[in-house]
């Protein structure tokens, strides 16, 4: 039956689209491929997320090698959500992708654009879905290579630079995991994700476990922008082409958070993270300084674009502090905000991409008066917003009330407090844009009235729609977000 | 219709009324109409479910489960009905006076003034049927938001700087202390369910009370208990009409209407009545009410003498809640009430003599009475009702709170409301003395009262506050109950 085998075609569809667009070589053929594997990749990930709802892990060996000797794909409540998500971002961005590319993209570039842009969402597709930590690797490495090229095609010859320091830090981080890995193989002699972690009992007091743990925890947070580690991120997303980083923005980290999740509770677990090692306690102190210290940067950044690439390394902050309170409505916010601020950014990052084309800059003193020329689109940043600085009625908020009860819970009322000042420092953030977007009058010589292309203002719209629906409408986000934290926190007892 | 149907559709009407003023923009009758029709759909609406709030029906409705256990839902109790009632009331006498107000005075993006205008009605009425701390956070925040606009409607510097001061202090408290004193609540009762006789009392203890006490007064930033009043000055460089009816009025009532109802449905006033944690508050209120007063003395600007004035009345509801005792507790609903509709009169005529006089400053003021009959008329009444002096409604409520403080043996608290009569006294008899008895200062300057709409509002308004003396026992039907609710 083929609905047995969507684990794979979840990943082969797209990992096949990529060379079929390189070989067609057209621009329009390439993104029309890639909006349809897109779209399928929904519905895949949409009935893998039904099927684990209702008959649970769906174990899936490649080439019918059983595990753990062969590759298993393994689908259980969280990994069904963050293919959801991923999937879902990419095939709002893709219609929306043609006609800001076609602006930014020199058009003989067009096809290699669309062809990487599938490889990468085939690799974080895979990064996700695979139960394999060997081929964790091989797809991170896929969606990193794949997002070298994607950064390194925006117009601006900054992004070359930005691509080249992404692609070095990138590379340290994918680095770090395989020694890591290495390591792990070295003592339980094993690749596969569950099987290590029954094996690990065994032998999780050595040094080198604990040395595989700092590996794969630091090329990890290199890769998910954990601060310090983030430098690579502001410059990657201010000079990649927007589509792409509408879409990086909203699933790279994400995923990498997601396999971060994986070893912290999943493969070493409660016994050896928590007690002497105190992995989560310096999480949630990196945790707590991102949030403050990236949302201060926010605050004085000329460009849209890096206010927004900073505020989403605060963002990652409330992720990852989440994931180290390590209770159960921590850990639901940490996947919660996943899906949350992966809508959330996307939409905003999509809205810019409309400026950028209409305004030709997005640095923030060029934007003054701008709700006048473009209402829906500053309207749209509006919305968007006040999701991310966590107001009720808004995803964001849904997330904010966990973390805040997480660390109520947890009698952490420095957490508490933080958590506050981050949601301020947003507000700050994002209101200079309004007042400058709003209060200030237009230039003389403005347009009237320019308001982005509709092929982008709709699928831009669509998502900040969503930020809105699921600031009331919980019981994906949250709920999914629930039965991941279960099957994560249940790993541990 | 049933009452849960009239409920959806009060909210409803002002949102759809502003979806009209949007969509009628060039068309300044037909925009007008349309505001006057959403007011009278949601006066209509609040009035007809009031007899079935008086003998006892808490009618209910459940729109969305946002997080497990805490919906989006409305429940009408006595205490919202008040409120919602003063909002439905005043809001087509406030449209009434804008339209005067803002064609007087040419002032610009009108439709935007008038959609916002509806919305923040229909936050204030959610806020008010709101049926747990969740729904009445989420209106809270909306009505911030929506009357930023508001605040910020004449786009100049000036305007920008309020904003930020406004929003600053609005959004800085509610953000963090409001969210985190309502995600405590819920970590500690398992619920925010608004519930006669309080959901937290049993549950934690005597310090925990008071500091969580701490966090809902403060972290109310609308109540505008000192420190965190200076949005209220910095919001009246507003078009007057949204100084009367928001900052009179809805927002500020908002905020001593969610503080009321933290005390009485959240902790129980019975509960925390003997509880040592909880004494400073009274205390933090006087100094407001005294402190605010003295402020408003000094202050030369008539609208940022009434903001001040409206910062003191606002905490002589919080002090009567904080006194926990039955009869205080009347005394704050009823004073939601009979200040909301003495401010907006004084607020009201302000604006008159700006429109008409472009005056704002009290120095300015001599002999005005003898070209503004009426709108002195107006003011002087609403004067009287603050300070609290029969005939008008003001003396009711103070009467109750006075009541209330010596039923607790409060002594502190009268003479803090002894103190403040005189000081209300001595910031509005000498504007009224000057606006009476003085020689006019410039007779250069000739002009006459202000446009009949705006008369017309001020008329209603004052008849109210005359009428609500004559008729207190309407009013005291609903608070009794929810002295009885917070007894029981």
């Amino acid at each position: 039956m083929i609905l047995d085998h969507l684990p794979a075609l979840q990943v082969v569809v797209p990992l096949m689209a990529a060379p079929l667009i390189v070989l067609l070589r057209s621009g329009r053929a390439g993104w029309l491929i890639a909006t349809l594997v897109s779209w399928f990749a929904l519905a895949v990930a949409v009935m893998l997320f039904m099927r684990v709802q209702s008959v649970g892990v769906i174990s899936y060996a490649i080439g019918n090698w059983p595990p753990p000797w062969g590759i298993e794909y393994r689908v259980d409540a969280l990994n069904a959500f963050v293919l959801v998500l991923v999937s879902l971002i990419a095939s709002v961005v893709l219609p929306y992708a043609r006609t800001s590319i076609a602006a930014e993209v020199p058009a003989d570039r067009h096809y290699l654009l669309y062809s990487m842009f599938v490889l990468c969402l085939c690799g974080l597709l895979g990064m996700a879905i695979t139960g394999d930590v060997f081929n964790i690797f091989v797809f991170l490495e896929i969606s990193s290579l794949s997002g070298y090229v994607l950064i390194g095609l925006g117009r601006d010859r900054r992004a070359l630079h930005s691509a080249f320091q992404y692609l070095i830090m990138g590379t340290i981080g994918a680095t770090f995991y395989i020694i890591g890995v290495g390591l792990l193989y070295l003592m339980t002699g094993t690749l596969n994700l569950a099987d290590m972690t029954v094996r690990l009992a065994a032998v999780e007091e050595t040094r080198p476990v604990r040395a595989a743990l700092a590996f794969i925890t630091v090329g990890l947070s290199l890769k998910i922008a954990l601060f310090p580690l983030h430098v690579w991120l502001p410059g990657a997303y201010a000079g990649a082409p927007s589509a792409v980083v509408a879409f990086m923005a909203g699933t790279a980290t994400k995923v990498s958070v997601y396999v971060m999740l994986r070893f912290v509770f999943g493969i070493f677990g409660v016994r050896l993270v928590l007690p002497d090692l105190h992995l989560l306690d310096m999480l949630m102190i990196f945790s707590a300084a991102a949030m403050i210290t990236a949302s201060l940067t926010a605050l004085f950044q000329k460009d849209l674009k890096r206010l927004l690439a900073y505020s989403s390394v605060a963002q990652i902050g409330y992720i990852t502090l989440g994931l180290s309170l390590a209770n159960n409505d921590g850990v639901t916010a940490s996947v919660a905000h996943l899906f949350n601020h992966g809508i959330t950014k996307a939409a905003l990052f999509m809205l810019v991409g409309g400026i950028v084309l209409r305004v030709g800059t997005c640095q923030v003193d060029a934007l003054a008066g701008l709700a006048r020329r473009m209402p829906v689109t500053c309207f749209g940043i509006v919305i968007a917003g006040l999701s991310l600085v966590g107001v009720p009625g808004t995803a964001g908020f849904i997330t904010k009330w966990h973390l805040v009860l997480a660390a109520l819970q947890d009698g952490q009322w420095w957490v508490v407090a933080v958590v506050g000042a981050s949601s301020l420092l947003a507000a700050a953030y994002v209101w200079r844009f309004v007042e400058v977007a709003y209060m200030q009058p237009a230039p003389a010589d403005a347009v009237t009235r320019s308001e982005a292309p509709l092929q982008m203002l709709v699928p831009a719209c669509a998502m900040v729609a969503a930020c809105i629906y699921f600031g009331f409408e919980t019981s994906f986000s949250l709920g999914g977000a629930r039965d991941a934290a279960a099957v994560l926190l249940g790993g541990l007892r | 219709m049933s009452p849960q149907s009239l409920m959806l559709l009060a909210v409803a009407a002002p949102v759809l009324g502003a979806l009209g003023v949007v969509a009628a923009q060039r068309h300044p009758n037909l925009r007008e109409a349309l505001s006057f029709a959403a007011a009278g759909i949601a006066l209509a609406c609040v009035l007809a479910l009031a007899p079935s709030v008086l003998s006892g029906g808490r009618p209910e409705v459940v729109l969305l489960e946002i997080l497990p256990g805490a919906a989006l839902a409305f429940r009408l109790e006595p205490l919202g009905m008040l409120f919602a009632l003063v909002a439905a009331v005043l809001w087509p006498v406030s449209t009434l006076y804008s339209i005067g107000y803002m064609r007087g005075n040419d002032e610009l993006h009108q439709p935007r003034f008038f959609a916002c205008f509806a919305l923040a009605i229909a936050c204030t009425l959610g806020l008010a049927f709101a049926a747990n701390l969740l729904t009445l956070f989420l209106f809270y925040e909306l009505l911030t938001l929506i009357t930023y606009p508001l605040v910020t409607h004449h786009q100049d510097e000036e305007a920008r700087h309020a904003g930020r001061v406004y929003l600053g202090y609005l959004m800085g408290t509610s953000l963090t202390l409001m969210l985190i004193a309502i995600v405590a609540t819920w970590a500690v009762a398992g619920t925010v369910e608004f519930t006669p006789g309080g959901i937290l009392g049993g549950e934690i203890s005597n310090a925990a009370v008071g500091g969580l006490l701490a966090l809902f007064v403060f972290g109310i930033g609308k109540a505008a208990v000192m420190p965190m009043h200076r949005w209220l000055p910095a919001a009246m460089v507003a078009p007057t009409p949204v100084s009367a009816l928001l900052h009179a009025v809805a927002v500020v009532k908002a905020g001593v209407f969610s503080v009321v109802k933290v005390i009485v449905y959240i902790f129980g006033v019975d509960r925390i009545a003997g509880l040592t944690s909880v004494d400073w508050l009274p205390f933090v209120a006087g100094f407001t009410i005294i402190a605010a007063s003295v402020v408003a003395l000094r202050a030369d600007n008539l609208k940022r003498r009434l903001a001040y004035s409206t910062i003191s009345q606002l905490s002589y509801v919080v002090l009567a809640a904080a006194l926990l005792t039955p009869l205080s507790v009347i005394g704050a609903a009823l004073h939601i009430v009979t200040h909301a509709i003495g401010k907006i009169t004084l607020f009201f005529a302000a604006g008159a003599i700006y429109t008409a006089a472009h005056k704002t400053q009290v120095s300015e003021l001599d002999g005005i009475a003898r070209r503004m009959p009426w709108t002195m008329g107006a003011f002087t009444v609403g004067a009287l009702s603050l300070i609290g002096i029969p005939p008008a409604a003001g003396f009711f409520s103070k009467w109750y709170i006075m009541l209330g403080a010596a039923q607790g043996g409060h002594w502190a608290a009268l003479t803090v409301l002894g103190l403040s009569t005189l000081l209300n006294a001595a910031y509005f008899l000498p504007i009224i003395y000057a606006a009476y008895f003085r020689a006019p200062a410039d007779a250069a300057h000739p002009h006459g009262e202000a446009p009949w709409p705006m008369l017309a509002a001020m008329a209603v308004t004052t008849t109210l506050v005359l009428a609500f003396f004559c008729a207190a026992d309407v009013l005291l039907g609903f608070a009794q109950q929810i002295a009885g609710g917070a007894a029981g």
